[in-house]
């Protein structure tokens, strides 16, 4: 049977297991959707805006483990979501984008909706395909998949140019296996690496574990239990990591990193064995490098060997999948015994009595970590949560203790205001049973507001915890601080009146101004299981993210809130155990 | 410190911008980068020289095994190897000048390729040194055009990428 090349990418799309598909459709994927249009394996998900494509289909493949599918046209159409490619390739998130290209006979003579889809994605997918030929089609498809779910996950990108979507031949059955020469992931770890680095955990007297989003994304969560457990020692997790190992254990010492808790960049500072996880010691973990984990020995497991050594040299590096280098060395420390560390943790629950997540309420305002804190009890801590880029990011991460992976959506790499909505509609889509919150902020909500007509389309109802306080709350913190009290466009007046945007995209607006009315409201939008709940909280404008580490401090130098006039109690030379 | 970087890659479309596209966006210095295939006509190999700490260089080999397309990387400077560059060299030779730029050809065992009224194209391969050298003793007014393919090399013995 003749197929033409739309209908072979779609074939392929199914032979994937592909569920769902964001896109947009345009002249140059008219085929495509042609193509889409007379099957019913595959569900599209009509969005708005392109880069809430992306971000949906980042939040899909975040809850669900599997790769996103984008589908865009040329041109514009890429290029809006080029944005939520670079999203998800600093989160390292499989995705797989397909674009339209204009005719292979006009690339190249700046033809309508014309760009060079490959060259402007480059810097920001793991790879990228311009397909030439119809007879490579499935192949790319599936080198695709392979290159975005294995070794390090990213996006990949294919752009098709519309005349090989139309030229037509015999279908052929979709390729079973994959071999790239040139693309061999390491995954198994060395075994000599890991003996050693077991020695050296053994013999380490003030140990912390910083586990990152690696835990998470590689499935390594029980691993992770496991070897902490054994261990008993302190676990720290990056934003991208939270609920890999619960945050309501009683090793867990919290988030670590520029608003990380005081125990955990105490305890970084103070480690005499740091070793880190699936974690790739971004600048908003480490601080000021000169500064960082003066006495540690560091350990870095990763399975992207150009992770090692880029920030932080490594004392014993191991490149391999966490999961499985997380259980040899368990293995490998069962029969070891362990430094007595009973000293250290002294030190730390020393460290935690700073309490320094512990904020004042003022009568008369609702305080932004009350409403995550009220959120967490309304959800029992069960909902996924998905944030936009900001302080209720933080608030969210510091107060809402993830117990699971995969149930903390965020843009941790690139931060990107916008996320968050499309990332629930794509989280609720992979976890429909699961309560999903959107925690965001005035500013960063109506970046991508538009989904709200997408989300009503296709009924994923998720509720929406926006804290209003009138600023672009991070930008107005860091102003308050360094840049003397300037509020340069950091306030944003005009905006709309949130509960009616709400019903005018047919969900249910409710507004929070008393604190009193703040548990209540929750329930209630909790309650609506069907609908899309918009909470327009009113919160204190001038409140701040504490714990935090200026630029160019190290671990020891955070401000915390409210102590001598932000000015924290460091123990740069505390006494080492 | 200087290195030479040597990288096996699939000979396809896009590929040289990969690796180009790579050291601009990370900040990585190129002094010079030659391309061309290979004796598998799927493969190109690519040399190229850099320069930085240890470090640096530890990452370049590092993000460049990262690219998908490339096969193979190796830093000749860890190895016994061969290095050479071509350049070819336009000088305007007046009559009192002929014999003094014939000498310098001889002495860096170098051949005329080109001559034409007034001018000579000289043709000079060797390590990037000897280039230079060779240049610095022409009389600088005398040089009218200048074309260096940039570095490439290959292990000594049996040793292969």
């Amino acid at each position: 049977m003749k197929l033409n090349g739309a209908q072979i990418l779609i074939n392929s799309l199914q032979s994937e297991g592909v569920e769902y598909v964001f896109g947009y459709p345009g002249g140059a994927v008219l085929h495509i959707y042609d193509a889409l249009e007379i099957q019913n394996k595959i569900n599209h998900i009509l969005v708005r805006h392109e880069q809430g494509a992306t971000h949906a289909a980042d939040g899909y493949a975040r809850v669900s483990g599997k790769p996103g599918v984008v589908l865009v046209t040329s041109g514009p159409g890429i290029t809006n979501a080029v944005t939520g490619i670079a999203t998800a390739h600093m989160d390292s998130i499989p995705m797989v984008v397909i674009s339209g290209q204009v005719p292979s006979p006009l690339i190249g003579g700046d033809a309508f909706q014309e760009v060079d889809a490959v060259g402007i994605t480059r810097s920001c997918v793991k790879h990228n395909f311009l397909v030439k030929d119809i007879k490579d089609i499935a192949e790319t498809v599936k080198r695709a998949f392979h290159i975005a779910t294995t070794g390090r996950p990213g996006p990949v990108l294919i752009d098709i140019p519309k005349d090989i979507t139309i030229a037509q031949m015999t279908a052929e059955p979709y390729p079973k296996t994959v071999d790239i020469r040139s693309y061999k992931p390491t995954v198994k770890a060395s075994d000599r690496q890991i003996k050693k680095a077991a020695q050296l955990i053994a013999k380490s007297r003030r140990p912390i574990l910083y586990s990152g989003g690696g835990s998470v994304i590689g499935n390594a969560s029980k691993e992770l239990r496991e070897f902490t457990r054994l261990l008993n020692f302190p676990i720290t997790q990056t934003l991208m990591g939270l609920g890999a190992y619960p945050g309501t254990d009683e090793l867990s010492v919290g988030m670590l990193g520029m608003h990380g808790t005081y125990e955990a960049n105490m305890a970084m500072h103070g480690s005499d064995c740091v070793v880190a996880i699936g974690a790739r010691f971004d600048d908003r973990i480490t601080g000021n490098l000169a500064k960082f984990c003066p006495t540690a020995k560091v350990i870095h497991i990763d399975i992207d060997p150009s992770s090692i050594s880029k920030n932080v040299i490594a004392d014993i590096p191991i490149v391999g999948q966490v999961g499985q280098v997380l259980s040899a060395l368990t293995t490998e420390l069962k029969d070891l015994k362990l430094a007595d560390i009973s000293k250290w943790w002294t030190q730390i629950n020393d460290w935690r009595s700073v309490d320094s997540l512990a904020y004042k309420r003022t009568e008369g305002v609702i305080k932004p970590q009350t409403v995550i804190e009220t959120l967490y009890e309304v959800t029992k801590g069960e909902a996924i949560v998905t944030s936009d880029v900001g302080q209720h990011q933080m608030w969210a991460a510091q107060y809402y203790k993830f117990d699971e992976p995969r149930r903390w959506i965020n843009s941790g790499g690139l931060g990107t205001m916008g996320f968050g909505l499309p990332a629930a509609m794509g989280a609720k889509l992979a976890d429909p049973s699961r309560d999903v919150a959107c925690v965001t902020g005035e500013g960063s909500i109506q970046m991508m507001l538009q989904e709200l007509s997408t989300m009503l389309q296709y009924n994923t109802p998720v509720k929406i915890v926006s804290l209003n306080n009138g600023y672009l709350g991070m930008v107005r913190q860091w102003q308050e601080f360094f840049y003397e009290k300037r509020y340069a466009m950091s306030y944003m007046d005009a905006l709309p009146d949130f509960v009616k945007l709400a019903e005018s995209y047919g969900h249910v607006g409710i507004q929070v101004e008393k604190e009193v009315d703040l548990k209540p409201a929750l329930i209630e939008a909790f309650a609506q299981k069907d609908k899309t709940v918009f909470l327009d909280i009113l919160t204190d404008p001038t409140e701040n993210v504490f714990p935090m580490i200026p630029a160019g401090g190290g671990h020891s130098d955070m401000l915390l809130a409210g102590r001598d006039d932000m000015v924290s109690k460091n123990e740069t030379d505390f006494t080492a155990v | 410190m200087r290195h030479i970087i040597s990288v096996l890659l699939e000979n396809e479309a896009g590929a040289l911008s990969r690796v180009s596209g790579l050291f601009s966006a990370r900040g990585f210095n190129i002094e010079s980068l030659t391309v061309a295939q290979t004796n598998d006509p799927g493969l190109s190999r690519m040399t190229i020289v850099s320069s930085g700490t240890d470090r640096v260089i530890e990452q370049i080999v590092k993000q460049l095994n990262k690219l998908i397309d490339v096969v193979k990387v190796i830093d000749l400077t860890d190895q016994d190897h061969v290095e050479r560059e071509l350049m070819l060299v336009k000088v305007c030779v007046k009559k009192k000048d002929e014999l003094e730029v014939k000498q310098l050809v001889d002495i860096f065992s170098c051949k005329i390729v080109d001559v034409s009224d007034r001018t000579y194209t000289i043709e000079i391969a060797g390590k990037t040194r000897k280039l230079n050298a060779f240049l610095n003793a022409l009389d600088f007014a005398i040089v009218m055009e200048v074309s260096r393919t940039g570095v490439t090399g290959i292990s000594r013995g049996r040793t292969i990428i």
